[in-house]
């Protein structure tokens, strides 16, 4: 056997999947739009359904805003590998020579790409809508910053489980929402306690510690459901 | 390479489904520069069988080796040398053809995108290279799929029904690229409903659920 010319590398996999996946998407772009609409839907119903008044919508805004971005996350694992699985991609990329893991966090990095970050670019202005204070708005953008990628992580894990159920929804939400719940609390804790003009600090720092924490361990989570899905 | 070891080993494999033995204590070797050709009654566990090989399934039993090494501890060197195709032809409809190949060709091995092209035109697709692939017809999304076989440097070939929807002219030039391959060392095993002549290599008949191999030549 001669030895292969050229290694192959994992790092042009990776991005060359994550550009295939942007091309995917943009290719689908009004699919894209679901969960964004779902997320300014839920929140602009509020004012509507409770009351128009300040100060009710000023403490209700940092719950609802993240309620509604935590389920418009949700919403769109559905399209994460789904279709991967259904053409054989996911075989494929089990199959190749590069770490699945590190193709897994591709695919949830281009994932995030496109529905975590129009939510985080939205959300400011569902933050004045609200009436929320400027220093509560940045709080918001940056917990969502934190939040959202590990809710694309965690995600991952719960839709790579159930790929191979038929009916998976339910299960899928069943296992994912308690794991985004601590997420949720010291997000929206953290908007609150900026509003009250409060250190927020060690909210932050608990986001970053579940993001690194999430980063590190759930592409391998991931990965290893995939296999088993796929057979 | 001429050791004992060069090529793809099933030791003792048997593989059930539900509560059905497909087939119990198979056992071959696959050596650079053979064919093995798997056949049988639908269901009889063909597709079962390849994804055995291709390390995608865990059989009930037995092991699979690599140059003499089980395939779950030689993944990075086997999957580099593997190219297996199934019966999703893992085609992006939203993608041009061009587009498909580098995806493939990236997540194989190299990033390079010399020979796509070429790939493209000796699979009869010219002229069809930026079209989506969600209008072509059946058969050209199957050769591009089979256009990866141009751009591999893959040894061991696992194709399962590699000839689905293809039409006369495309199964010929497909068989001699096979020829071709067997004949630099390459391995091939395949199922097909269709007749597979090659004349090159040795050769090697599975019919399953029989797990008794047959030499054609």
């Amino acid at each position: 056997m001669s030895a292969s010319t050229q290694q192959p590398s994992t790092t042009g996999a990776f991005i060359s999947l994550i550009k295939r996946d942007l091309m995917l998407s943009y290719r689908h772009r009004n699919e894209l739009l679901n969960p964004l609409l779902f997320f300014v839907i839920v929140v602009t119903l509020f004012p509507l359904g409770v009351s128009p008044e300040k100060q009710l919508l000023q403490t209700m805004a940092p719950g609802v805003i993240w309620v509604a971005a935590l389920l418009a996350a949700m919403l769109s694992l559905d399209t994460l590998f789904k279709s991967d699985y259904e053409d054989g991609t996911l075989e494929q990329m089990m199959l190749s020579p590069h770490s699945n893991a590190v193709l897994v966090l591709a695919k949830i990095f281009s994932h995030w790409l496109v529905t975590g970050v129009p939510i985080i670019l939205m959300a400011p202005l569902l933050g004045i809508f609200m009436f929320l204070p400027a220093e509560a708005v940045s709080t918001l953008m940056l917990t969502l910053l934190l939040g959202t990628p590990i809710l694309s992580l965690v995600g991952a894990i719960g839709m790579a489980l159930t790929l191979g159920l038929n009916r998976g929804g339910m299960l899928l939400s069943l296992l994912v929402l308690p794991l985004y719940i601590p997420v949720l609390i010291f997000s929206a804790n953290a908007v609150d306690a900026s509003m009250a003009g409060l250190e927020i600090k060690g909210q932050l720092y608990f986001l970053e510690a579940l993001l690194v924490l999430s980063i590190t361990l759930a592409p391998l989570a991931a990965a290893a459901a995939l296999k088993i899905s796929v057979e | 390479m001429t050791d004992a070891a060069a090529g793809l080993h099933l030791k003792s494999i048997s593989c059930t489904r539900g509560y059905r033995d497909l087939f119990t204590d198979l056992e071959f070797k696959l050596c650079p520069g053979q064919v093995l050709r798997i056949e049988g009654k639908n269901g009889s566990g063909k597709t079962s069988l390849l994804r055995i090989m291709a390390g995608l399934a865990q059989p009930l039993q037995g092991e699979v080796l690599w140059q003499g090494r089980k395939i779950h501890h030689a993944e990075s060197d086997y999957f580099q040398n593997l190219l297996f195709l199934g019966h999703r032809a893992a085609i992006k409809f939203e993608l041009t053809p061009i587009e498909n190949l580098c995806m493939a060709r990236s997540l194989y091995g190299t990033t390079d995108e010399n020979g796509i092209e070429d790939a493209l035109y000796k699979v009869g697709l010219y002229g069809f290279e930026d079209i989506p692939c969600a209008q072509l017809s059946a058969g050209q999304k199957r050769r591009v799929a089979l256009a990866q076989l141009f751009l591999t440097k893959a040894k061991c070939w696992i194709l399962d029904e590699p000839y689905t929807s293809l039409d006369v002219a495309a199964i010929a030039m497909f068989e001699e690229l096979f020829t071709q391959h067997i004949s630099n060392g390459g391995m091939l095993a395949i199922t097909s409903h269709q007749p597979v002549t090659l004349e090159v290599g040795e050769q090697y008949r599975l019919l399953l659920p029989n797990t008794q191999l047959e030499t054609l030549s």
